[in-house]
């Protein structure tokens, strides 16, 4: 018999008061008993709708059937055969508009819990598991992958298990890409990602940090070192910021800065060398999860007020729900329909040399309300007049997206980019512009999600499996 | 693992040079790109701009004033030590193309940047002027060397107590009024430095390069922290830079930013300084 409840096994999580002043993981995952109990609401549909809401299209009535009977290994091992990264995908994808908004069970109640049971298996078997992985007999082909975040590692495993030579090009000191430097602690701990980084080694995955593609090494070069194909998951670029006054101010960091300095560089901890501002009111300009992730870091790290400004309301704000409602009960304050104008500074007129000239006092917002749609579908936010306000500061971040960045792409002849500048490639195999190179992931896309990038590395290991066995 | 420092020399007391073995850098590097290191596993990146490289040898050269607690940490290293991670070459190297004669202005440590772009132009043809300047005669670096890649070399100390007393810019200025006709200036040293240069060389019109070096810590184009104002316009000097026009860069905001760890970083180096004074007591 189904579990007929309408409600999801609870997550149980570290209380809100508790988590707001450290780093540990804010979900602590589901008990094999919860687990069972969650699995048995599942209704194991035969057309499986959930599965075409999956980027990877893992067999979730599968992998769940296995998790009612306590077959948690099994489980796992129906993950394994579409997903590289299970415990980090069960962690944050967006599953409220993934998989989990086509559930039956999400018409009349709340859909299963699929994001939480796959953390739960992948748990259950970095856990358990102690048979580590063999490296496959090899085919003696060798191929690149340029960037060690979700697509690279993606890929890069893909192409291993196949028995190509795989090599990963990480530009910084640390693999992982934005596992690593953008996606704090308290959601996906390092420890994780590192595991799922020993797992491609154990494959025979060799990772060369310390090499900056299109400065170190060209594309050209990496072929002519023997290499037969390319995979370029070098992720986002430059960030962006607003263009307004004060936005060079000290105190106003990007997003990727402020997350870099904290999860890469560890500045939260007394023992690491790179400083971080603690600022005592903090606002993140943006919505999405890096915005989350950012003003959630700030509060950590000891801020008194956190507050979020974005330009439309709640129905818009693009950050997975669950980060969103995380951040509320932490106390972060959202300005909603709210647009910043300008960043004040101090400034002491009488005495140039005083150390606080520069520094952020407040911003400057327009109130916003939300006009016609625009192309993306979304209705636009429009300024409503006179409707100025400040806040008092002394810090700002803005998390409001990013640009490609230029490298690879001012380097490589033959690698054409779209006018926004990210790499133009068949969407059907991920193949580039010039040959033998292939890419994925957001150096295609621009910002997007850690499974869509995983996908596009798994779709480009596939095709170029078919072009290194067919030539 | 990590990256052999094959040879390390003391420049004057605040200043030291070390070869270090990176070969995939060494290969690439050109006058005015930086690398960034890091030199243990809690420490933070710093950008160095390339004092030199030996392509055959795969060393590359880098030239440090003892400032904060990481360079500190990195002049404890010696001849056979490794450095945790040394990544690069990043940015652009020096625009050098069809220069005929170039006055190179360098100041205090910047002037180990400033060589390689002097030799660069040497070795191309193109006529050098060099004007050096440091606080005082122990502080000098590098004389011998841009003696050696050019045809007039003036050294300023603040005090006077070695060649010429007073700062660059006042040869700089006489050169011009002089009738010396630069395609270029190319200036390396402290932002108050450049920022006086470019306000000489403004008022002539002589065209002037600066190289600039923010708080950095990719260094690739990922984090933004490294922006500068440049034509009114958001520059990063990883990817865009680090040489920009000088006549377009906004100094006094590139000096606030680059203050905003001021106290941090005065603590971490009285830190350091302290857990060395420690172990040396507890050694001897």
């Amino acid at each position: 018999m189904p579990n007929m409840s309408l409600k999801k096994n609870e997550m149980p999580v570290q209380s809100a008061e508790k988590r707001a002043h450290n780093f540990k993981e804010v979900a602590l995952g589901y008990t094999a008993e919860t687990a069972i109990d969650e699995a048995a609401r599942c209704l194991n549909c035969k057309n499986m709708p959930c599965v075409a809401g999956c980027p990877v299209n893992i067999n979730i009535p599968g992998f769940i059937s296995h998790v009612k009977n306590g077959e948690f290994e099994k489980a796992y091992q129906v993950i394994a055969e579409s997903s590289s990264l299970p415990a980090v995908c069960g962690r944050v994808c967006p599953q409220e508009t993934q998989c989990e908004c086509k559930c039956v069970r999400a018409i009349k109640g709340e859909p299963v819990g699929i994001g939480r049971l796959e953390r739960f298996v992948a748990d259950y078997h970095n856990e358990h598991c102690t048979d580590s992985t063999k490296a496959p007999k090899q085919n003696g082909h060798k191929v690149a992958v340029v960037g060690s975040g979700p697509s690279g590692l993606t890929c890069a495993g893909d192409l291993a298990k196949k028995g190509y030579k795989v090599t990963v090009f990480e530009a910084l000191h640390k693999a992982g890409g934005v596992l690593v430097y953008g996606i704090p602690e308290f959601r996906l701990p390092k420890a994780i990602v590192e595991k799922e980084v020993s797992a491609l080694t154990d494959l025979g995955v060799d990772i060369e940090t310390n090499m900056v593609i299109g400065k170190t090494l060209t594309v050209d070069e990496i072929f002519e070192m023997g290499y037969e194909a390319v995979f370029i998951g070098s992720g986002a670029g430059l960030p962006r910021f607003m263009g307004i006054e004060g936005e060079s101010l000290k105190g106003v960091y990007s997003a990727n800065e402020f997350l870099t300095r904290n999860n890469l560089m560890k500045s939260y901890n007394p023992d690491s060398s790179t400083p971080i501002m603690h600022a005592h009111k903090v606002a993140v300009i943006g919505g999405g999860n890096v915005a989350m992730d950012a003003a959630r870091t700030a509060l950590r790290l000891g801020a008194e007020k956190v507050y979020i400004i974005y330009r439309r309301s709640m129905e818009e704000i693009p950050a997975r729900k669950e980060e969103v409602e995380h951040a509320v009960e932490e106390g972060i304050e959202f300005h909603l329909l709210c647009n910043p104008t300008r960043i004040l500074g101090y400034e002491n007129a009488d005495d140039r040399r005083d150390p606080k000239n520069g520094s952020v006092i407040g911003i400057e917002c327009v109130k916003m309300e939300l006009g016609e749609p625009d192309e993306s579908g979304r209705r636009r936010p429009v300024v409503i007049p006179d409707s100025e306000f400040t806040i008092d500061l002394d810090c700002v971040i803005m998390a409001i997206g990013t640009s490609p960045n230029p490298l690879i792409k001012s380097t490589t002849p033959g690698l054409e980019v779209t006018k926004h500048g990210g790499l133009v490639v068949n969407e059907e195999t991920g193949e580039t512009t010039k040959k033998g190179v292939y890419a994925g992931g957001d150096a295609v896309t621009g910002a997007a999600t850690v499974i869509l990038a995983m996908g596009a590395g798994k779709t480009a290991a596939t095709a170029i499996d078919d072009y290194l066995s067919k030539k | 693992m990590g990256y052999r420092i094959v040879k390390k020399k003391p420049l004057n007391p605040t200043v030291t040079e070390m070869d270090v073995e990176a070969p995939f850098v060494a290969r690439k590097a050109e006058a005015g790109q930086f690398i960034i290191l890091r030199v243990d596993e809690n420490g933070e990146r710093i950008p160095l701009t390339v004092a030199g490289y030996d392509r055959e040898a795969g060393t590359v050269k880098i030239i440090f004033q003892i400032v904060g607690a990481t360079t500190k940490k990195l002049n404890e290293l010696n001849e056979g030590d490794c450095i945790c991670d040394f990544v690069g070459p990043l940015g652009k190297p020096t625009k050098t193309d069809g220069l005929k004669k170039v006055c190179v202005v360098g100041g205090g440590v910047g002037c180990a940047i400033a060589l390689p772009v002097a030799k660069k132009l040497h070795d191309m043809g193109c006529e050098v002027h060099s004007i050096i300047g440091f606080r005082n005669k122990d502080l000098l670096i590098l004389e011998d060397e841009f003696k050696k890649v050019s045809s007039k070399l003036v050294v300023m100390t603040d005090d006077g107590s070695y060649g010429r007393q007073g700062v660059v810019t006042v040869p700089l200025k006489e050169a011009i009024e002089n009738g010396e006709k630069y395609d270029e200036v190319i200036a390396i040293g402290p932002l108050i430095m450049m920022k006086f240069v470019v306000a000489v060389t403004k008022e002539y019109g002589v065209k002037t390069t600066v190289s600039m070096n923010p708080i950095m810590i990719d260094g690739t184009g990922m984090c933004g922290g490294c922006r500068l104002t440049v034509g009114g316009k958001t520059k990063f000097a990883c990817v865009d830079g680090p040489d920009f026009d000088g006549f377009e860069v906004d100094f006094d905001e590139a000096m606030e930013r680059g203050s905003m760890y001021k106290d941090f970083e005065r603590h971490a180096y009285e830190e350091t300084c302290n857990l060395f004074k420690k172990e040396v007591e507890s050694d001897a």
